[in-house]
């Protein structure tokens, strides 16, 4: 007892010895990650030959800049005696941004409406805009059922693959309008999310993320594989255009551009795959909202919360999963549909299982269950991810830092905080930590 | 009054194992409608694999389970799902350690367990996302039911906030106001009484009697509390090691020697 208060007595003053301790075991552990990744480096040679030479400088750089970090940051935590100061980030600073909340998403919306408008001469930003406006959809999709019925998918891809490989075959082979394919692969999608559920819902936790995680991957190996139907590795080209209700988008007298007495340009289509990607993400984020305040939404975070209590209260929980599932798929086919529509050519590669993580990763940065959090959280991993194409080398080690920033300052999420379904005085939203905790 | 009683509840040759362990064993008994029924039993007796038999989260080995409705429909709890013994026998209850949704209000808490009801009125859904007037009027009965139960428990303050924040004792109330709003013929409490203090217990046992006398639901208890036990049950029976060694009312079970016996740990020889 004695011994420890002593401990906290040396190490509120500057600990140097303590932190140059932590310092030489960071740096030994970089040394040993960075010998093999930086400090050889394989150059062909004129001959063909590949030979390895050594990059010592470098590897010292790198292993001194750890050392350098690691004593700093450790000086630091040791002085404020990190173990008891509270949380990270001031409350202050907290309490503020929840009041900002308030107005985030209605201004968001606002510059999700016009966006078109601002940029309509730059066709990239509008690309991007619908990318993000893609995964949005997606993760609210995902939302559903990892953050609201807490089962954790790694397969959802293979959804937004039945949803795309729906559209791509039924309007090429029966001609089917976009509007028409569009129900069709959504129920596709959701058809096969319960065919998937049902052997796999009495797993729970790991084992049903890995069970979902080999989904994904039999859906993705079918679709390789299945040569007549699918194209294979070769995909499907050719995918109809949407059109505008019926008008095309081209530069003939019938045309969108002609009717309507505008120029022609090639924008307009993109603008209108912007509009119908936002709707559509618009309408997944309506619904779920509305899905919480009933019954079956209530359920599924129920069950998330403790499924013998569920079963208890006579809840079904084998067909409550079941929804949930389902109800993610469908915007995931839903999604789907739009990509093959917007891309006009769809191959195996597009639903690889780096799509489902990175889903997931909007879902979990975001907040689970939290629609604002998720949006925001799309819009970065998305954006940024653009951001740093030119740095195409590091996009991934800047894709991982903001990663493990986020989840030491905000570890449950950007959004933590849960709002009550239904309220009888007023509304206040409830902090994750009492979620957390109740849950050790 | 006639003598034949009314029972809610027939246990007969009911055995349940676990490979080699026998938890329960061949145990009979019944229970009456609309009165208490306590099982007691030193730690070990197989009280709570009885609890999870009734409602059906264990598949008992041997034995069958009836439970009545008052109006003569009969349900043989061992052939159900536990979710079906809710729903359609209608039991509803608690769990020792316990069992709420930490991070909902406690208001949400009361309106999962009207889910059925309110999944038909919200025409599984479909109804519901399109704001049908029949489930806006169920949803207003069911927040009006789950307001007045926690006026009942003394919670209607704390209705907006999570069930996890509450204290022990409001938690273990707000439990089973939760069953209560299932509207259940049989309220199963597994030791509702434990880890409250004595003031605590007391208002328990108010709480019980008048729920008793105010809605007709016969109660099923699993106590360790002997005042909360004594006071308010109508019948108790006595496990050990997964047999009955007494049934009766309470005077009676106070004096029997095989009860001492059981919680003394005496020899039985001794007794005998």
């Amino acid at each position: 007892m004695q011994d420890h208060a002593e401990n906290n007595a040396r190490k509120s003053r500057l600990d140097f010895g303590g932190a140059l301790k932590d310092a030489f075991v960071a740096a030994l552990v970089a040394f040993g990650l960075f010998s093999l990744m930086l400090g050889v480096v394989t150059k062909t040679g004129s001959t063909g030959t590949l030979t390895v030479s050594p990059r010592p400088g470098l590897l010292a750089t790198s292993v001194a800049i750890v050392f350098a970090g690691r004593f700093l940051i450790a000086l630091i935590a040791r002085y404020r005696g990190k173990h008891r100061s509270g949380p990270l980030v001031p409350p202050r600073i907290t309490s503020t941004v929840h009041k900002l909340e308030r107005f985030v998403a209605p201004a968001l919306l606002l510059f999700a409406l016009a966006v078109p408008v601002l940029f309509f001469q730059n066709r990239y930003l509008l690309d991007l805009g619908i990318l993000v406006l893609t995964y949005t959809m997606l993760a609210w999709g995902l939302n559903i059922v990892v953050g609201l019925a807490g089962l954790l998918d790694l397969g959802y891809v293979a959804f937004y693959a039945v949803g795309a490989y729906s559209y791509a075959l039924l309007a090429k082979n029966f001609g089917f309008s976009f509007w028409l394919c569009l129900p069709l692969a959504g129920v596709l999608a959701a058809f096969w999310g319960v065919l998937l559920g049902f052997p796999v819902l009495r797993l729970r936790g790991d084992y049903l993320a890995i069970v979902t995680l080999a989904f994904g991957e039999i859906i993705r190996l079918v679709i390789v594989n299945w040569q007549d139907f699918t194209g294979g590795p070769n995909g499907i080209s050719g995918i109809p255009r949407p059109s505008f209700f019926g008008i095309p988008f081209n530069n003939e007298p019938d045309g969108f551009a002609a009717i309507f007495n505008l120029e022609f340009t090639p924008t307009h289509r993109v603008v209108f795959l912007y509009y119908v990607i936002l709707v559509l993400a618009l309408i997944t984020c309506l619904v779920t909202i509305r899905l919480r305040q009933l019954p079956i939404g209530r359920a599924w975070e129920a069950l998330r919360e403790d499924e013998i209590a569920c079963r208890s209260l006579g809840i079904n929980t084998t067909n409550t999963k079941l929804t949930a599932f389902a109800t993610g798929a469908l915007f995931a086919g839903f999604a789907g549909s739009f990509f093959a529509t917007r891309q006009g050519f769809i191959s195996p590669e597009s639903f690889v299982f780096m799509e489902s993580a990175l889903v997931l990763a909007i879902v979990v940065l975001g907040g689970m269950g939290s629609q604002l959090g998720v949006a925001i959280a799309a819009l970065a991993m998305i954006g940024g991810f653009e951001l740093f194409r030119n740095f195409e080398q590091f996009r991934m080690l800047v894709f991982g830092a903001a990663m493990v920033g986020i989840m030491v300052w905000r570890p449950r999420g950007l959004v933590a905080t849960r709002t009550p379904s239904v309220f009888l005085e007023d509304k206040k939203p409830i902090p994750a930590s009492i979620i957390e905790e109740a849950r050790q | 009054m006639n003598s034949a009683p009314d029972l809610i509840l027939d246990v007969r040759h009911l055995t349940m194992r676990f490979g080699g362990l026998v938890a329960v064993s061949d145990l009979s008994f019944t229970a009456e409608r609309g009165k208490i029924t306590a099982i007691i039993g030193p730690n070990g007796a197989g009280k709570t694999t009885l609890f999870n038999c009734i409602t059906g989260f264990y598949q008992p080995t041997e034995g069958m389970l009836t439970l009545r409705h008052d109006n003569n429909r009969q349900f043989l709890l061992e052939r159900l799902p536990e979710f079906k013994i809710a729903k359609q026998a209608r039991v509803a209850r608690t769990f020792q350690n316990i069992r709420l949704f930490p991070g909902m209000t406690a208001l949400e808490n009361l309106l999962i367990a009207q889910h059925n009801r309110l999944m038909k009125a919200s025409g599984f859904t479909l109804l519901g996302l399109i704001g049908w007037w029949s489930y806006r009027e169920a949803q207003k009965e069911a927040i009006d039911r789950a307001r007045f139960w926690l006026d009942r428990i003394g919670l209607l303050d704390r209705a907006d906030d999570p069930a996890g924040a509450l204290a022990y004792g409001q938690q273990r109330r707000l439990e089973i106001a939760r069953a209560m709003c299932a509207e259940p013929v049989l309220l199963c409490l597994d030791e509702p009484a434990a880890g409250l203090n004595p003031r605590e217990a007391l208002q328990l046992n108010k709480f019980l009697l008048d729920l008793r006398a105010e809605t007709n639901t016969s109660i099923l208890l699993i106590e360790h509390h002997m005042r909360v036990v004594m006071e308010i049950s109508d019948h108790i029976v006595v496990l050990d090691y997964g047999q009955k060694i007494a049934e009766g009312a309470p005077a009676q079970i106070k004096n029997d020697p095989k009860v001492i016996a059981a919680y003394l740990g005496v020899e039985a020889q001794e007794v005998a």
